[in-house]
């Protein structure tokens, strides 16, 4: 296991309960820093839920998680974490630009610095000719980039971003990806949640959640090898029918 | 600077919103504009039978607001009255006349009785000594005048109640589909604090009140006439406090709401009873165990205070313990928001 100075994300025993139902069963997780790590699970398995926790949106009902060595949720650390939500939350009446200048602001960012950065997110994600319209006449596509757009606004140190190429196309899906594994090089350290298989064979390491739990994790090689498999598919299909 | 950021934000939704721009700002002075001609219409003029009446009688009538119309018969008379062609039908029963009212609108009996009474009057007047005249009451008005409409008596508690009502409504809406829409959620990913979040909405939402406030008031002072025996200087404080409670107040209660659709149904709930207790009804008349009511509502506040300063020209003395009162109601409000706000991050 890592030193402590290199882990970005810890997480132990972490329970997080709605009511009566338990969503996710004693989580315990180190993500290292820098590095892409997937969290890959069916639909229900509780990646948002455990993304939103790391995020410091949500609470864990017990046990710890610590982004960079502060236990979260902390206000102070919001500033250090993007995050993406799995459903974009935009200000429909406001235009590309509005919805920017606003959540920079929120980060502290203003005037020059501010209208660079603008500009350098909305070219990664093609929509520099799309900056004045207004966010209510977007593609649901188009949505979808302009939040990781937001997301990386404030080049955070850690960028959690929930299923963040859904509704997006092979093109700019791949250039998406490369942008993802520069940032990752630079040493922002990037937790995405996915379904897509071959997206999962682009991360660094993994984790595999099935039912609120994490049944594996490791670079993508040691998943296949460990269990045998060609394809972190049939990996994923390993682990989750063993403990079916 | 991040509260700014927020003002500037809801600033430009509201910009770009027109319809909730016209729902602020034209509502008001539309239905204000309808309640005026309702209620300021001329006085309602009596109409009034008369069966086999001295000519002298029915003239009198005539002179002092009546529509008469002389019957031949009793039995026509009658069936005029359940016509409803006329309000009331006055025949003489041996030396004194007998009214017959038609009896289902208050409003008409009351008119038709002050035709009679004034026309009584004038009969006697005329025929009594000199001195009758001298022993008639010298009339005087504390407050208002003789020309005081209805509308001059309802123009506070309306304008009080329609920057309640229409505030309320918006932002709390507003902020239901900042939680609706995902945004808060995103909000609560940055370093905004809770109190940020609610102060922003109260400074945001505030420009737009303030200029509702005072177009509503300025509207009704000068376009519609209401009578203004006061400061409007007292007017705009009093409408500016009653609309930032209306702010906090909704914000809050969209806590409690999952859609639009149930923020409405908020209104029978919260709003329709504060509109019993603000004014337009005689307070005297509602049971004493409901009266407690009226000194939780803020309207009640509001539109006293807005009554003393419009038609009884009070000052600032006068109205200081409801501005206080709406004041502490509003840092009430806002504080329980902060708390509520605590269900979706507890920093
Ligand atoms: N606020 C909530 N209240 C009650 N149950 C919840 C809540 N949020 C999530 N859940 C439950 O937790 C479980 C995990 O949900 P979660 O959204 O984390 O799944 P997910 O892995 O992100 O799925 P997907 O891939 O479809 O996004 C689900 O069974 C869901 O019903
Ligand atoms: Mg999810």
């Amino acid at each position: 296991m890592a030193a402590a100075s290199e882990i970005c994300v810890r997480a132990r025993d972490v329970i997080r309960k709605f009511d009566d139902k338990k969503v996710l069963h004693d989580i315990s997780l180190d993500v290292a820093k820098g590095g892409i790590f997937g969290l890959l699970g069916p639909s229900g398995s509780g990646k948002t839920t455990f993304v939103k926790l790391i995020a410091g949106i949500d609470e864990a009902t017990s046990g710890q998680i610590e982004v960079l060595g502060t236990p979260m949720p902390k206000l102070a650390m919001m500033v250090r974490i993007g995050y993406m939500a799995q459903s974009d939350a935009l200000y429909a009446e406001l235009t590309a630009k509005e919805n920017l200048e606003f959540f920079g602001a929120l980060f502290g960012l203003r005037g020059s610095r501010l209208k660079q950065r603008m500009h350098e997110v909305m070219a990664l994600v093609n929509l520099t000719d799309h900056m004045e319209r207004s966010v209510g006449a977007y593609s649901g596509g188009m949505k979808r980039r302009l939040s990781l757009a937001i997301a990386l606004l404030h080049e955070p140190e850690v960028l959690i971003l929930d299923e963040p190429t859904v509704g997006i196309d092979p093109v700019l899906r791949k250039s998406i990806w490369d942008e993802l594994q520069s940032l990752s090089r630079q040493g922002t350290t990037i937790l995405v949640t996915t379904h897509v298989m071959d997206e999962a064979d682009k991360c660094d390491r993994l984790g595999m959640l099935r039912d609120g739990r994490l049944i594996a994790s490791g670079s993508p090689e040691e998943l296949k090898s460990r269990t045998g498999s060609a394809t972190i598919e049939e990996a994923f299909l390993y682990y989750g029918g063993a403990r079916a | 600077m991040r509260i700014r950021a927020l003002v500037i934000r809801i600033v430009r939704q509201f910009l770009h919103d027109k319809r909730s721009m016209a729902l602020l700002i034209v509502a008001p002075l539309l239905v204000l504009s309808l309640m005026y001609l309702v209620f300021n219409g001329d006085t309602y003029e009596p109409k009034i039978g008369t069966v086999q009446l001295p000519e002298a009688v029915s003239q009198t009538l005539g002179e002092n607001g009546a529509d008469v119309t002389a019957y031949d018969s009793e039995a026509e008379a009658e069936e005029a009255l359940a016509e409803r062609e006329v309000d009331a039908i006055i025949r003489l029963d041996g030396a004194a006349p007998a009214v017959k009212l038609e009896g289902s609108d208050p409003a008409r009996n009351r008119a038709v009785m002050a035709a009679v009474q004034k026309a009584m009057q004038a009969q006697q007047g005329p025929g009594g000594s000199p001195a009758g005249a001298a022993q008639a009451p010298v009339i005087e008005y504390l407050h208002g005048s003789e020309d005081m409409s209805s509308f001059d008596n309802f123009g506070p508690v309306l304008i009080g109640l329609f920057a309640f009502f229409f505030v309320f409504l918006i932002a709390g809406v507003s902020f239901l589909k900042e939680r609706t829409s995902g945004t808060l959620e995103r909000l609560l990913a940055t370093p905004l604090r809770r109190w940020e979040i609610v102060a922003g909405y109260m400074i945001g939402f505030g420009i737009f009140t303030s200029i509702q406030a005072a177009l509503i008031a300025g509207y009704t002072i000068g376009v519609l006439g209401s009578l203004m025996a006061g400061s409007f200087g007292c007017v705009l404080l009093i409408m500016l406090l009653l609309s930032l409670t209306a702010l906090s107040f909704g914000t809050f209660l969209s806590a409690f709401a999952n859609t639009e659709f149930q923020m409405i149904q908020f209104i029978p709930l919260v709003i329709v009873p504060q509109v019993f207790f603000s004014g337009l009804f005689d307070l005297e008349s509602i049971s004493p165990w409901l009266r407690w009511l009226s000194y939780i509502t803020p309207l009640k506040y509001g539109a006293d205070a807005l009554r003393g300063v419009m038609i009884r020209g009070e000052g600032w003395s006068a109205i200081a313990p409801d501005i206080g009162v709406l004041l502490a109601l509003t840092l009430v409000f806002m504080a329980a928001n902060v708390l509520a706000l605590r269900k979706h991050r507890k920093i």
